[in-house]
């Protein structure tokens, strides 16, 4: 297999590496550069577990070849804390309990990512739109819209 | 297995490229990246192009010429295609919008491609490198076509109404998915009608029965009881988790008759 050499720049870090043309971005991500964030759930894109932010845009990284990423920006559930504080996403799943295996957690969080990046004060439906491509089998979702709330909540106290 | 992806910058020679068995146009990936996933030992090799002019929308006059690499996200969010907006949303959720194109989901097998379906009752038009094809051609020898899809064109139409019928809100795979022009003379009578179904076929498909029990009747119950009683001539719906076809051929009348009288 032909190795071809890739160049993005993940959670704020350059990265460049050579690897198989035809990787999934999935697959580099977690066994090249070991950002383990990104999950590996259905590998079709119903599950959005994988999900990840490519320029501004939510992006299944399961059916993303990573040579078509040649300089994007990615954001990973990895790069959300700084400084060792969490994202107030990170802190709002946790303090709602909105995470119980936590295998979809990195997706639901990066999805809500977005949402939030474009709309900082969300409805309820605005919620249950931006995670309606991720799947959970724990929680019930609940939890995990009440999470996303809070977070804008928290966002929109501390802009005041 | 990891798949060699080809770029190229032009059409003409992905289009070359595209000659060698096995291999397959990446538009969004979300059904050539997914079919290599799940092991589909038919796809040896990926090609795609990065021509500007297959991610651009140009809307002049009552014309759309929307490239085949345009997302189902850009047109949701185009300001002069709103009424299509709603049938984008149709495809998936946020990150599979972002992702999957215009060109791609001709090719979605039903219980997919609701967008297409849209594009059937807008009577579309697809360009190759070689020409123009109408739509109803062109999803009828979809799997034998080897030429790269370059861009959609249509005519906007001000009566343009689309539904996705689903269990799962608000995303969820189509039962059914239903697009509907009409023109309507001056006492109200429906002039010309294209409807559009998707999932009663493997493909989008029209219901020429309907459409032609229509024509001369009013938009109320009983002006379009005769077409809701042949909406399912020439239907072949498909049998998936989703719904069984004797569900989908019960319930399509129902969802035609609120699609009609709304």
């Amino acid at each position: 297999m032909a190795k071809v050499p890739v160049q993005f720049t993940l959670n704020g870090s350059e990265k460049a590496e050579f690897i198989d043309s035809g990787t999934t971005l999935l697959n580099a991500l977690r066994d090249k550069i070991g950002d383990t964030s990104p999950k590996g759930g259905c590998h079709q894109g119903t599950c959005g577990a994988c999900s990840v932010i490519i320029d501004g845009e939510l992006r299944l990284s399961c059916l993303t070849l990573a040579e078509t990423c040649n300089g994007a920006m990615i954001t990973t559930t990895s790069g959300l804390a700084e400084g060792g504080v969490l994202h107030p996403l990170q802190r709002a799943f946790l303090d709602t309990f909105a995470t119980q295996c936590g295998f979809c957690t990195p997706g639901m969080i990066m999805a809500a990512k977005v949402l939030l990046d474009h709309t900082p004060n969300p409805s309820r439906e605005d919620v249950v739109e931006a995670l309606s491509g991720n799947i959970c089998r724990c929680t019930g979702y609940e939890p995990i819209i009440q999470a996303v709330l809070a977070a804008a909540r928290a966002n929109s106290q501390n802009a005041a | 297995m990891a798949l060699a992806l080809q770029t190229f910058a032009t059409v003409k020679d992905a289009n070359a490229a595209l000659k060698l068995a096995g291999t397959r146009y990446l538009g969004g990936g979300t059904l050539v990246v997914r079919a290599a996933n799940e092991g589909d030992v038919s796809v040896s090799g990926l090609v795609r192009s990065t021509d500007p002019a297959l991610s651009a929308i140009e809307v002049r006059g009552g014309k759309v010429r929307v490239g085949a690499s345009v997302t189902m996200a850009e047109i949701a969010r185009h300001p002069e295609l709103g009424a299509l907006a709603k049938a984008a949303r149709a495809v998936g959720g946020p990150a599979i919008r972002n992702m999957a194109t215009v060109g791609g989901n001709l090719f979605a097998p039903a219980p997919y491609g609701d967008f297409a379906v849209a594009l059937l009752a807008l009577d579309a038009t697809f360009g190759t490198d070689d020409g123009e094809t109408p739509i109803e051609t062109f999803l009828a020898g979809r799997d034998d076509g080897r030429a790269i899809v370059t861009s959609v064109s249509f005519t906007k139409a001000g009566s343009f109404r689309f539904l996705k019928v689903s269990r799962v809100k608000p995303k969820g795979v189509s039962v059914l998915s239903i697009a509907i022009v009409l023109e309507q003379a001056g006492g109200g009578t429906v002039s010309s009608a294209r409807i559009a179904l998707g999932c009663m076929a493997d493909r989008p498909m029209r219901a020429k029965a309907a459409e032609k029990a229509l024509l001369g009747r009013t938009l109320d119950p009983d002006g379009i009881a005769p077409a809701l009683a042949a909406a399912g001539d020439g239907t072949s719906p498909i049998t998936d988790p989703i719904a069984s076809a004797w569900y989908r051929a019960e319930v399509l009348p129902v969802h035609l008759g609120r699609l009609l009288l709304s």
